[in-house]
């Protein structure tokens, strides 16, 4: 249970039975009034987002909330398919729920997947992940175009813009909560 | 924390403070701020201390030493409240608290004018003041120079939160409507003076002779920013020993027992003449004229800096 003064950004409650998140947050009291914990929420399993103003007296569950290590086995049409490499327990999740996390999804990678009770809602994936460029455009030598970074497309089909010097073929390092470049990786 | 130059600042400010009260005959006092009893106000929660409790606001012993014959009294003065911590609150503030007899809140208005204009007058490159009698804030130009809107609690109700005050109350919405409402469109051009608050919510406040449903208390507001909570002060003993009575039921309804009747304030409060007392969150208008996004930001130690 969380009482209104454990509110704080990023704090994750369950109301009627739903997981949320707290987006925003803001402490406020006026004169001689009373304290008032305003939060910006957003719905784990909905993305709906509503904002409300509670008193010190508000309270709250926890949402009954697991994370557990599966491996990505592959999509088919709109369901993307992971498998807990313990148990060979199944599970899918939609497009709709995965979100961006798509364009850094590989077959046999390795996510955290969080459940709600039994319902997986969603993945949190590793900060860096390896992928590999499958279209991009030749690094023309003297270019004095002026431009210090091209686009290429990787295996999962994202688009981004790295170095000029980056070819079809190389593996590249990703930082997925930016989805930004970070190193070309040598293997 | 703070860096060097921003204490610098604030330690000019300080300064700046006490030469406006000292040249104006004011006399600094320096209260205990660890006390036998506490203000009883429901919704502002003490900090026990071995039994006693440190201060909430200065208001109970300051006003003692008016009723012993003090006249002008000013303080500053670190005060402490229980559960207060966000953007704009921290549970250890410093408060700028003033009294004047022989004025009503209407006096203490102009002073608080002259008092921001006097602090903006000769800014020492500070972010927030970005010329004479000028604050800044979220990239708005504040203009000090006075009169200062007054803008009564009905009228706020009206016109930004559609509902007058009495409805609000009766729907028990008046502090979620002025915080969400109301608040934050006040103090944007000039600052703004909130004023007449509902008897309910007099606290300290004498009654209105010419309307007793609303009290004389004031609240300043710059930039969405609540700065300071000044009364005509009410001195008939018995009225505000029903006042805090009330009070006192609410806070042990809550849970918390300690709260206890001042007797000795409510003793000298019979003396007092007519007075009026404001009380300024220093750190507030500080971290305005500082520049800064956070309380923390503008005090020697933020908490999460202990």
């Amino acid at each position: 249970m969380y009482s209104a003064s454990d509110l704080r950004k990023g704090l994750k409650v369950e109301i009627d039975g739903e997981p949320y998140i707290i987006i925003e947050f803001e402490f406020s009291k006026p004169g001689k009034g009373q304290a008032l914990y305003r939060t910006k929420m957003r719905s784990m399993i909905s993305g709906n987002q509503f904002t409300q103003t509670y008193r010190s007296n508000a309270k709250f569950e926890k949402p009954d909330l697991e994370e557990r290590t599966m491996q990505f086995l592959y999509s088919q049409d709109d369901e993307f398919h992971f498998m807990d490499t313990s148990s060979y327990e199944q599970i899918s999740l939609t497009r709709d729920q995965l979100g961006d996390n798509i364009n850094f999804l590989v077959d046999n990678m390795e996510v955290q997947v969080l459940f709600f009770g039994d319902r997986p809602i969603d993945i949190n994936l590793p900060i860096f992940v390896h992928l590999e460029v499958i279209k991009a455009d030749p690094w023309v030598k003297g270019d004095t175009s002026g431009t210090d970074t091209k686009p290429v497309t990787l295996e999962t089909g994202y688009v981004l813009q790295v170095p000029p010097f980056i070819e079809q073929g190389d593996r590249i390092q990703i930082d997925t909560r930016t989805g930004g470049y970070i190193t070309r990786v040598k293997e | 924390m703070i860096s060097p130059r921003r204490l610098a600042q604030r330690s000019g400010l300080l300064q700046a403070v006490r030469s406006f009260f000292i040249s104006r005959q004011y006399v600094e006092v320096d209260t205990p701020l660890r006390l036998p009893v506490s203000l009883p106000e429901s919704n502002i929660l003490p900090f026990s201390s071995q039994g006693w409790f440190l201060q909430t606001s200065p208001e109970l012993c300051m006003k003692r030493l008016l009723a012993h014959g003090c006249s002008r009294l000013f303080q500053i003065c670190h005060c402490f409240r229980r559960e207060e911590q966000g953007r704009y609150h921290q549970t250890e503030f410093a408060m700028l608290e003033w009294y004047h007899t022989g004025w009503s809140y209407l006096e203490l208005m102009e002073e608080c004018e002259d008092l921001l204009c006097q602090l903006a007058a000769s800014p020492v490159d500070l972010v927030g003041v970005p010329g004479p009698a000028t604050l800044q804030r979220d990239g708005r130009t504040i203009m000090l120079d006075p009169p200062w809107q007054r803008l009564t609690v009905d009228d706020a109700f009206e016109r930004f939160a559609g509902v007058s005050a009495r409805e609000a109350l009766a729907r028990d919405q008046f502090d979620e409507l002025l915080v969400t409402k109301i608040e934050p469109r006040l103090g944007w051009d000039r600052p703004v003076f909130l004023y007449d608050y509902p008897a309910e919510l007099a606290s300290l406040a004498r009654r209105k002779q010419e309307n007793p449903s609303l009290s004389e208390r004031v609240e300043l507001y710059v930039a969405g920013i609540e700065l300071a909570n000044g009364f005509s002060e009410l001195v008939d003993p018995e009225e505000q020993r029903q006042r805090f009575a009330k009070e006192i039921f609410r806070m042990r309804k809550a849970g918390y027992s300690l709260a206890s009747m001042p007797d000795r304030f409510l003793d000298d409060l019979g003396r007092l003449k007519e007075t009026a007392g404001i009380a300024l969150g220093l750190d507030r208008l500080f971290m305005i004229m500082l520049g800064c996004e956070t309380l923390a930001e503008a005090v020697p130690f933020g908490l999460n800096d202990l």
